[in-house]
Parts: structure tokens; sequence; C-alpha cells
């Protein structure tokens, strides 16, 4: 599904700060891979990087998406496709209600692939179903877009359009931080509940907790732009009780 | 009933959404997508074949009387007019033609511009029905989208359409007399109820309050004119349509609504003009009459010619709006400018009664070289009284948006409330806006709030929404429209969709 090679990544806005510095990755369909490391360690930027923001230049390297490069893609075109990411800090905007934006974001990928799109009504339903099932307040999500929502609220709605989009290769970052025990139980129940043989997941994560919850295929340490190991499920135990040291060196 | 409400709600939308995407073909060009005088498709810009009656350009007191005759008006308001006259041309021997405000444009030359051009029709009177009005002027409604004909009942809207200086028709008149309701144009009023309009005219905006009221009220040309007899609630929306065809003739519509006690009338009216390189001059004066207990709500969609994208022609809309509200009556203004060369209009609320309410709500977009100075005035005397004013300004291009806002607090003003939020977005790095607010407080009872926002759109809004599959277009668009929704809300929910998408078509090649 995913094929990552020799990937180095700086700054758009400076040519001298170098963030990734040769990745290389394969994730392959119906997996879900880790991806540790201490911070500054560049795992959101990587995770940003798959996801087209412009503020991140790929100095040399490829993405291949089921075969094909996607790095000439925009980020809607990445989207139309089906990649989506669960943002770290998911931003607010005022004025606009999740749930014409989501209508509109579905719309918008039936549009670009020749599919049909969702009646208003199948919509509803489908959006009323999720909210539920996720377990967000029902006020909360007539407000607008993320505004006034609290961390825990903020992932949770990450989560509910997760699953109205059904992507087809979702990249959760840092998903996990700052929720309470609950709230990690839906991110996992969002996972978990997708997974299948179409469908691969990229798992950012700072500790091992989450994975409790989701175990995964394979779990990668990326220390200062690279990844220094890979390994299975068992890693992620390894690290969470030796901490990253050994690879600081 | 409420099935018949579905339905209409139905027709509204289709009538609105149909308006839009009307693609106007004329006899003598046609006007597309790629036209070249400006980047966005000015739909609206087409000229119609119909012949005009024109008065010799240039202002004096023959063409006032000239006017006058024209619409057969009585004495009195021919002497109302040369009053106005008189001292407009005072004004203008003393250089008094103002310019304080934050917008620049040539000098005006007052003698260079038609004050009356009326569609010539085949009869000379005024059309009883439909079938008297010339086919070819209810023809450019069709393309401009207002139906005048039977199918309009269903919208629910009753229309008065402006054709230049005379109101074509007014439907629904029966239905709302029945009531008591009295919607029709000015010249009409002035013949059919002129004890009314001798009772208010000039009571909210009189001919010496400003330079271009004095103007309008010399050569006021037509414009709407409403009635709401005491307890009665309005069950339609009454709407005007203006739209100005004549090449180098000027716009002076006056338009009076008197809410008697405990009424409720909910008016919005619709602006539009074709692609002229020459500018063209709309000097209007909108005066409310709200009276004790009663609600007007005015909403108004301006989408006048701003000019080329290179600044050449555009309408100047200067304009003169205000209201007064009488012992706990409320007065909302709802403006969406998205047109004009040159917007200079500050609808007020004049807080005479004690609770009396005042609202302004407002969304103006200055796109290429538009330039605006708007803002409100909320002038509080009685006591309990309350404002509340919520102004957004896009800029975008090289447009410059000025924000001027008034809260004056009387002596008389115990206990004044007012709410002021002021925010300008900025599209692009050579656009402009600016903010102006006074506050002048005589009465240490008041509790003002002012808040004042300045942003652009975030790349990280933009990223955000792009990476759930909309386009840069449609995210920049998505983000717009949630940021104008506090005043776009406030607008009769038919029209919500209208604003959106003018903002949409306005603000095309702008962003991305």
């Amino acid at each position: 599904m995913l094929k990552i090679s020799d990937l180095h990544v700086g700054l758009t806005a400076d040519n001298n700060v170098k963030i990734l510095k040769g990745i290389d990755l394969d994730v392959p369909s119906g997996e879900v891979h880790a991806i540790m490391g201490p911070n500054g360690g560049g795992k959101s930027t990587f995770a940003n990087v798959l996801m087209g923001r412009p503020d991140y230049q790929i100095t040399t390297g490829t993405i291949e998406f089921k075969g094909e490069s996607i790095l000439d893609l925009p980020p809607d075109a990445r989207a139309h496709l089906g990649i989506f990411m669960a943002f770290q800090y998911p931003v607010e905007i005022p004025g606009v209600r999740p749930f014409q934006f989501l209508k509109a974001a579905l719309d918008s990928r039936a549009d670009a692939t020749g599919q049909k799109k969702l009646s208003a009504r199948e919509f509803t339903k489908r959006f009323d179903e999720k909210v539920v099932q996720v377990g967000i307040n029902a006020n909360l999500i007539k407000r607008s877009l993320n505004e006034g929502f609290s961390g825990g609220e903020k992932k949770r709605n990450e989560i509910l359009q997760l699953e109205i989009l059904q992507p087809v290769l979702a990249i959760m970052d840092e998903t996990d931080s700052g929720l309470d025990v609950d709230a990690l139980k839906i991110v996992a129940e969002g996972v978990n509940s997708q997974r299948s043989p179409d469908r691969s997941f990229l798992i950012v994560t700072h500790y091992q907790r989450l994975l409790n919850y989701i175990k995964p295929d394979r779990v990668h340490i990326l220390v200062d732009g690279k990844i220094v190991e890979t390994g299975g499920p068992e890693l992620a135990v390894k690290v969470e009780k030796s901490g990253y040291k050994e690879y600081l060196t | 009933m409420q099935k018949q409400l579905f339905y209409l709600a139905i027709f509204c939308t289709i009538f609105l959404i149909t308006f839009i995407q009307v693609v106007m073909i004329n006899k003598n060009n046609t006007i597309s997508r790629k036209s070249e005088l400006s980047n966005k498709d000015y739909k609206w810009g087409f000229s119609t074949d119909v012949e005009t009656e024109l008065a010799p350009k240039g202002l004096s007191e023959d063409i006032v009387r000239l006017i006058s005759s024209k619409k057969k008006e009585p004495d009195w308001l021919l002497e109302w007019r040369l009053k106005a006259f008189r001292h407009w041309v005072d004004l203008e021997d003393k250089d008094m033609e103002p310019n304080w405000a934050r917008v620049q444009y040539p000098r005006m030359d007052f003698q260079d511009i038609y004050y009356y051009a009326a569609p010539v029709s085949k009869k000379d009177k005024a059309p009883n029905s439909m079938e008297e009005v010339d086919p070819e002027m209810l023809e450019a409604f069709e393309k401009l989208g207002i139906p005048l004909n039977e199918r309009e009942k269903l919208a629910g809207v009753a229309v008065d359409a402006v054709f230049d200086s005379v109101s074509i028709a007014t439907t629904f008149g029966e239905k709302l007399s029945e009531m008591g309701i009295i919607f029709c144009s000015f010249t009409e009023a002035t013949q059919k109820h002129p004890e009314l309009v001798k009772k208010y005219l000039g009571s909210v905006v009189p001919y010496t309050d400003n330079f271009y009221a004095s103007l309008n009220s010399a050569v006021f040309s037509d414009g709407s004119f409403a009635y709401i007899p005491p307890g009665v609630k309005c069950p339609m929306e009454l709407m005007t349509y203006f739209r100005i065809n004549t090449e180098g003739s000027g716009q002076f519509e006056r338009t009076l609504i008197i809410a008697d006690k405990g009424s409720y009338v909910s008016y919005l009216e619709g602006c539009t003009a074709p692609m002229r390189k020459t500018s063209q001059l709309h000097a209007a004066v909108v005066e409310l009459v709200a009276l004790d207990d009663s609600e007007i709500k005015y909403s108004t969609i301006q989408n006048w010619f701003p000019g080329t994208k290179d600044g050449e022609g555009g309408v100047y809309n200067f304009v003169t709006k205000r209201g007064r509200a009488e012992s706990s009556a409320k007065i909302s203004w709802t403006q969406v400018e998205t047109g004009s060369a040159i917007t200079w209009k500050y609808p007020s609320v004049i807080l005479k009664g004690d609770n009396s309410v005042g609202e302004f709500f407002s969304v103006a977009l200055a796109n290429n070289h538009q330039q605006a100075d708007t803002g409100t005035k909320m002038i509080h005397i009685g006591r309990n009284t309350k404002s509340t004013i919520v102004s957004k300004g896009i800029s975008a291009g090289k447009g410059s948006n000025t924000y001027r806002g008034g809260v004056q607090i009387m002596p008389t003003a115990e206990n004044a409330t007012n709410h002021t939020q002021c925010d300008s977005l900025l599209i692009g790095d050579q656009c402009g806006a600016h903010t102006v607010p006074y506050i002048q407080v005589r009465n240490p009872s008041a509790k003002l709030e002012h808040e004042a926002s300045t942003s652009k759109v975030s790349d990280d809004q933009l990223f955000y929404l792009m990476s759930r599959g909309l386009s840069e277009e449609e995210a920049h668009h998505m983000i717009i429209t949630g940021w104008s929704r506090d005043v776009i809300k406030e607008l009769p929910f038919e029209f919500a969709i209208e604003a959106s998408q003018l903002l949409k078509v306005s603000l095309e090649g702008a962003v991305g």
C-alpha cells in the first residue's frame, strides 16, 4: 500500500534545516504499523509529509501509494485517493459545522473519483450513527469545527471523521496524547473496528499505552530523522521499559 | 398549511438557485465567463435595449420641476424638492462636498449626469397588470431572475422592481392591501397616500442632513414605500430590486418604511447594474420609522458593478440610511455588500424611545480596486436602550475596507448597552483594512463592549480542510463563509444562500 524509499525532507522555508534523513518504509495492505521515538525525532513531520503539508520540502526520495508516486499531489488529491490524517492539534474553524464540512468533503471525493454522492438523508443517518458510536456530545457537534472543544473532544472528532470518511490509509499523528483511558479506548475502538485487508494504519505515538489496545503488526523507532530499529509488537514493550537512550548516541 | 409552506420554501430555493445560474445573453452581446473586463464573471452586466426617455444632462431648478411634473407630484412635494435643491446648491457653492472618508475618486461633475431616465412604455400611464408592462422590460427582469408573473406567488415574496427611475410593477398589492399593508413605489405613494408621505418624509433624514441627502431630496427618482398598520405582522418578505441601466444616469431612490405601533415587517433590497466604463452615482436615502413596540428588519444584498479589475468605472454608492426607533421598538440592518467601486454608507439607528433596540450586521467585500468606508451610527437617547454591531470586512486584491462606527450615548440614555464586534479578513498582501471607531459616552451608567480582530485565512485551516478532500478554492470559500456566518445568518433564509453564493463568485480568482 505505502512504500517509502530514501526519503529526505527539509523545511520549504529554510534549505538548511533537515528533518528526515533517509527513511525507508514499507506498509503492506491490511497492516497496522506504529512509529515511535523521542521528541523532535521527526515523527509528526513524517505524518504531515505523507499528507502533503506544503511547509515541508522533499529533497530526495520517493513516496508511493499503491504503486504510484504521490509527491506531486496536493493534500486534497491525496485525500481523494483515500489517505487520511488524524491531526495532533486539530485546528479550529469558526462558523464551519462538522456536519456540513464532512458532507462537503465526501461530496468532493465523490466528484473526483466519479462515485455517487450520498443523499442528504443517507449522510445524516451515517453521521448521527457515528456521533453516537464515537461518544461525542450531540450538542457539541452542532458548534463550529473544534471551536471550544477540549483536547479529548478534538481527538474524538478526528475519529468521527475517520469513521465517516473511511480512508484506505489512515495516519494517526499522536492521537493518544492528552487522552484519558475512556477516550483512549474510543480511539482504539475506532481503529480496530476499521481494520481490514484493504486498509492500513500508520500510528505515530509517543507512548506504548495506546498499543496495548491497538496491536501493531510492526513497530518502527524513528530517531533524529532515521528509522533506527524495526520489530514486532514486543519492540514497543521493550522501549517502554528502557526508553530511547540506546538509540541516542 | 404546513405542506404549503414546505413547497414555498422549496420553490424559494429553486428560484434563487436558478437566479444565480441563469446565463445572460442579450441581443447585442454575450457576456460569458471568459469576459476580460473583470477577473470574475459579473453575471448581471448586460444592457437592455429599451427605449428610454431622458431629461437633458445637468441639474437645475428646471430639471427638478420636470422630474416632479413627470411624476405628477403634489405641490408640497415639489416645494420640498426645491428647498432641498437650493440648499444643495448653497453647499456646492461653498465647496462643501464631503471628502473626509477614506476613499479616493476623481472629482465628480454633477452637471454631467442624467437625473431622469424613464423607459418609454407603450401607454402613457402606469400599468395596471402584468399584461400592460413592456414585454422587453419583463424579459429583462426574467434575465435577472425576478419573475413578475404568477410564478412569483409561490416564492411568497412581494417584489417591487425599479428600472432606472421608474418602478415597474408591484406584485401582491391586492393581498397585502387586504391586511391594510401598503407596499408600492414611492411615486405611487405620493399620489395615493400623500398624508403618510408628508408626515414622515424627511423626519429621519432631513434634506439638510448631508450633501448627498440634499441632492437626493431634490432629484430622487423613485423607490419603495411601505406602511404596516398597527398590530399587523407582515406575512411575507417585502422586496425591491434595483437596477441602473442607462449609461451616465444616476440613481437617486428614496425609500420610506413606516411600521405603526406593534407591527412587524422584513424588507429586502437587491441591487445590480451593468458593466460600464464610466462611473455611475447612486445616492439613495432610506428612512425607517418604527413606532412603539414595532420591528423593522431591513436587509440589503448589494451587487452594483464594482468596476473592472483595473479600477475603471463602477458604481459610486453614497447612501444615507437611517432608522428611528420609538419606545420598545427594534430596527435591524443586515447588509451584504459585494459590489460598487466605492461604498460610503452608515445605516444607523436613533434609539429615541425607552427600551428600543438597534442592530447592525454587515459583511462588506472590497476586491480588486474597490474601496469601502462603511459602518453604522447608534445614537442612544431613551432609557435602557441596546445596540449590537457586528461588522465584517473582507479585503482582497488591492481593495480597501474601512469600518467607521459611531456609538453615542446621550445624557438622557440611562442604562444603555452596546456590543460592537468588528472583524477584518485580509486575502493576499496588497489589500487594506482600517478601523475608525468613535465612542462618545455622556451618561456614566452606560456599558459598552468593543472587540476587534484582524486575520488572514490561515494555512493550518486550509491544510486541514484540504486534507479531507476539499480543493484549495473550496476550502477558502468554506472558511470565509464560516467567518461571515454571524452576519449571513441574520438574513432571511432564502437570501442567505444567495449572499453566500455572491461572496463566492465575487472572490473567485482572488483566492488560490
